[in-house]
């Protein structure tokens, strides 16, 4: 049904003319469900633009073919092209806001493209676009066609643009990272509905992502990308456990999954024994009967509701829920960046929980306390190189001054792999994990001996994932630090972790030992969570 | 000010560096010079506003010097003599050398303009900064104080404050400040708050840095961008505002030379066929605001490091 030969895709940039894709070639058959897998910069992404045609400025196709049933899409004309997006080949887009029209109802917006491709009159638009709701599986499809984007949550927002994507039966249906953002659960529901549509209507699809284990999971063929190349192609049983390609290996190790050592997700060749980090007796942080309650509009929002837990001297624990349960709340309280509304949180016995968020800058015990966040790039300052970023709180906590500071700077960037070339480089010049070592590397800055991790790696491809998650492994043997890791994902959670909390609307509703936790969850919750992941086909046993 | 200069000054250094040796391809170059460079490689109307730019600075420092006539020199023997050899512009109704007043007026005119602009930059941005960082009710009371402001004519606004003030030059500067405050002030809010919660405002915070340090050295500078534009734009406004003001007799007083009365006074021989003594300061004051209203966009890009690669 679609074939691509050699397809070559070039943009123009300041430094000359960059090759995007370097003649790929791949063929789709009809009903198949093709997966492109790669990171980022793979030009997988490219790869769908330049089908639909919709390439960035600057960006052409180069060279090569792509026949969409008899139709080259390459030379269409723009009319022809109008024509075959939506109604023939049809994209789900990575963030589902930002590819809805904010200012107008979602039912609107899929009226518009029936109307557009005349699948429907102005008397039937209103019933068919309801219709196209019920196919995704909204609840009460008929309000929702009045809502707003806004009123929307993420998962529902991405139902609304697969509506949109299906309302004209596409043959074709190109998922571009469909869930990135969205809650493992979530997740699991989107790609479930994708799949169940695109069975039911024996439509192809291909679907784009990073992640090995949901390809797998949601295709019938998998084709690895690497810098515009395709290394690997075959079923996803195959590739998994005989993968052929090193790159493909690389990606099948560092793919996290139910068992294995945080080590298993490097190469082969790189993985060094793990020291065991000790856990001390004291207490270091406890928690009791920590919440926060915000003023909503209809009445006082209860974000965390008296929670309780303890975290040992040297201990790393996960505390695991969705988007709105509370984590991040839960941890800007306990690294002072929020006022809490009741209960304590004691630092080695000395309450901090009534100490204002607003002056805690100024406090001695700033400096123990330290957060890597979650985006590295926007918690970098775009205008800050990575060296001044590192320097910042060696300048303000520490009081270092001259050369002391230089010599730390490096210190620090060597202990967190980060190449000392690069530190006078802007955050927009770095990769995303030379970025997330600059975070890492400021938060050590001040040698503290408590630190949330919140999603340090959630916008990292897999193989920079597993290089962060073994480098955090490795400084907290090194520097003795306590972790608190804030996570969606209880397979990474495992792998850093000797204790987890779960935690749902605002309270915890499991605590454990990681093992236990993930063999036998008490909660049915926790197993929720479990199931959604997506499961990796297990690799060869070596 | 100063710094305004200064840069104008790199600027024309580079264009004349440019025009020397346009053939080669640019070696290597470190940092901000070879992103200078390239910014004005890229776009060449960024090139030619900077051009201008240098022109129009350097008639505002050596004008004086340089001009064949005393500006001020009046002459009975030739009056109201049309563009010639000896007088490029012709002479107005006292036997004036047009051109020389041109171009001595272009430094009344830029310094009038340049530090109105500068004022209300440093007092819009400190207002908008405040406001968009604390938001709550300073930013309430801030932002209905600037509706107040915008909802009169802003001309008509300059007009008062120069007659309750005074006719001075200093006046003017300020009546022109006051009406430019609230486009920096809501600009500097709306570019601040987006980024008072961003990761990095919050890193700054666990980084130990306090509140006005933030604001200062780690918020501000993002915001300079888009105010680069609003800049030179203002610049562009307060040359006219100025010209206005002297145009209906205040500011400015006879027989200063400046754009804004020259035009007044030539306005009236117009009719009469004599239509250079109008029409001269009018140009200069046309290539005036378009230089500013064209460098808008090259300042915003020498200013933003995400540009550099």
């Amino acid at each position: 049904m679609l074939s691509i030969k050699g397809l070559s895709v070039a943009f123009r940039t300041r430094n000359g003319e960059v090759n995007a894709v370097k003649g790929i070639d791949f063929e789709l058959a009809k009903g198949e469900r093709l997966g492109i897998v790669g990171e980022s910069g793979s030009g997988k992404s490219v790869t769908s633009y330049a089908l639909m045609r919709i390439l960035d400025a600057g960006g052409r196709i180069k060279a090569g073919d792509a026949i969409y049933s008899g139709v080259d899409l390459r030379n269409a004309s723009e009319r022809d092209m109008r024509d075959i997006r939506g109604r023939e080949i049809s994209m789900i887009f990575q963030n589902p806001r930002a590819a809805l029209n904010p200012i107008r109802k979602v039912g609107h917006q899929i009226e518009d493209v029936l109307r557009r491709h005349s699948r429907a009159t102005r008397h039937n638009a209103k019933a068919k676009a309801i219709e196209a709701l019920e196919a995704v599986k909204i609840r009460d499809a008929a309000a929702r066609y009045e809502a707003y984007p806004f009123e929307l949550s993420g998962g529902m927002c991405q139902r609304v643009v697969i509506a949109l994507a299906l309302a004209c039966d596409p043959k074709l249906i190109i998922a571009d990272e469909p869930t990135t953002g969205l809650d493992i659960t979530t997740q699991k529901a989107v790609m479930d509905l994708v799949d169940d549509l695109v069975r039911a209507r024996g439509m192809s699809s291909i679907l784009i992502t990073h992640d090995l284990g949901l390809a797998s999971q949601y295709c019938d063929r998998i084709v690895v990308m690497k810098d515009g190349l395709i290394v690997e192609a075959g079923d996803p049983v195959a590739l998994f456990t005989n993968p052929q390609h090193a790159y493909t290996r690389k990606l099948v190790n560092a793919t996290p999954r139910r068992t294995g050592s945080i080590r298993a997700l490097l190469p082969e060749g790189e993985r060094t024994e793990l020291p065991p980090h000790v856990i001390g007796q004291k207490p270091l942080i406890d928690v009791v009967n920590l919440a926060k309650t915000y003023q909503g509009k209809s009445g006082p929002v209860h974000a965390v509701k008296k929670i309780s837990f303890t975290i040992h001297e040297g201990e790393s624990v996960g505390l695991v829920g969705e988007s709105g349960c509370g984590k991040s709340t839960t941890s800007s309280m306990l690294v002072r960046l929020l006022d809490t509304t009741s209960g304590s949180i004691f630092y080695r016995g000395e309450d901090i929980a009534s100490l204002p968020a607003a002056t805690f800058a100024k406090h001695p015990l700033r400096s123990k306390i330290q957060m890597v966040f979650q985006d590295a790039t926007d918690s970098l300052n775009p205008r800050f190189t990575a060296r001044q970023a590192i320097a910042d709180p060696l300048l303000r906590l520490m009081g270092m001054r001259g050369d002391a500071v230089t010599k730390r700077t490096e210190e620090l960037a060597e202990m967190t792999g980060f190449p000392a070339h690069l530190l006078d480089r802007f955050p927009h010049q770095l990769s995303g994990g030379q970025k997330a070592r600059v975070g890492i590397a400021r938060a050590l800055a001040t040698e503290p001996d408590f630190l949330i991790l919140d999603e340090p790696t959630a916008a990292l491809d897999v193989s920079i994932q597993a290089l962060v998650l073994n480098l955090l492994a490795d400084l907290r043997v090194r520097l003795g630090i306590s972790y608190l890791f804030v996570s969606h994902d209880l397979n990474v959670v495992r792998l850093l972790c000797d204790h987890v909390i779960v935690m749902q609307n605002g309270a915890i509703v499991e605590s454990g030992p990681v093992a236990t936790v993930m063999e036998t969850p008490q909660h049915p919750y926790t197993s929720e969570l479990l199931s959604a992941a997506p499961q990796a086909p297990e690799r060869e046993m070596a | 000010m100063n710094k305004i200069v200064s840069s104008a000054t790199d600027a024309a250094s580079v264009n004349s560096a440019q025009a020397n040796a346009p053939a080669t391809p640019a070696k290597p170059k470190s940092g901000a010079f070879a992103h200078l460079v390239y910014v004005l490689r890229e776009n060449p109307v960024t090139g030619l506003a900077f051009g201008m730019f240098a022109l129009l600075i350097f008639a505002a420092i050596f004008g004086p010097m340089i001009v064949p006539y005393d500006p001020l020199a009046t002459d009975a023997a030739s009056v109201l003599q049309p563009p010639s050899f000896a007088h490029w512009f012709g002479t107005d109704n006292l036997g004036r050398d047009v051109f020389s007043r041109v171009v001595v007026a272009t430094r009344l005119d830029l310094v009038i303009s340049v530090a109105a602009v500068a004022l209300s930059f440093v007092i819009g941005s400190f207002l908008g900064a405040i406001a968009g960082y604390r938001g709550g009710w300073t930013d309430i009371t801030l932002n209905r104080v600037l509706d107040t402001i915008m909802a009169f004519p802003l001309f008509v606004l300059a007009m008062g404050v120069v007659a309750a003030l005074g006719n001075s030059v200093a006046n003017i500067i300020y009546a022109t400040a006051i009406i430019n405050i609230p486009f920096y002030a809501r600009l500097v809010r709306a570019e601040v708050n987006i980024r008072r919660n961003a990761g990095f405002t919050l890193a700054a915070k666990l980084s130990g840095n306090s509140d006005a340090r933030i604001l200062a050295f780690h918020i501000f500078p993002n915001a300079l961008p888009p105010m680069m534009v609003q800049v030179s734009l203002n610049l562009g406004w307060a040359i006219l505002n100025a010209a206005g003001l002297s145009f209906i007799g205040l500011g400015v007083r006879p027989p200063t030379p400046e754009w804004g009365i020259m035009v007044a006074e030539g306005a009236n021989f117009i009719v009469s066929g004599e239509w250079w003594l109008a029409l001269f300061p009018g140009l200069s004051l046309m290539i005036a605001v378009l230089t500013f209203n064209l460098m808008g966009d090259g300042l915003r890009d020498i200013v933003d490091p995400r540009r550099r690669t």
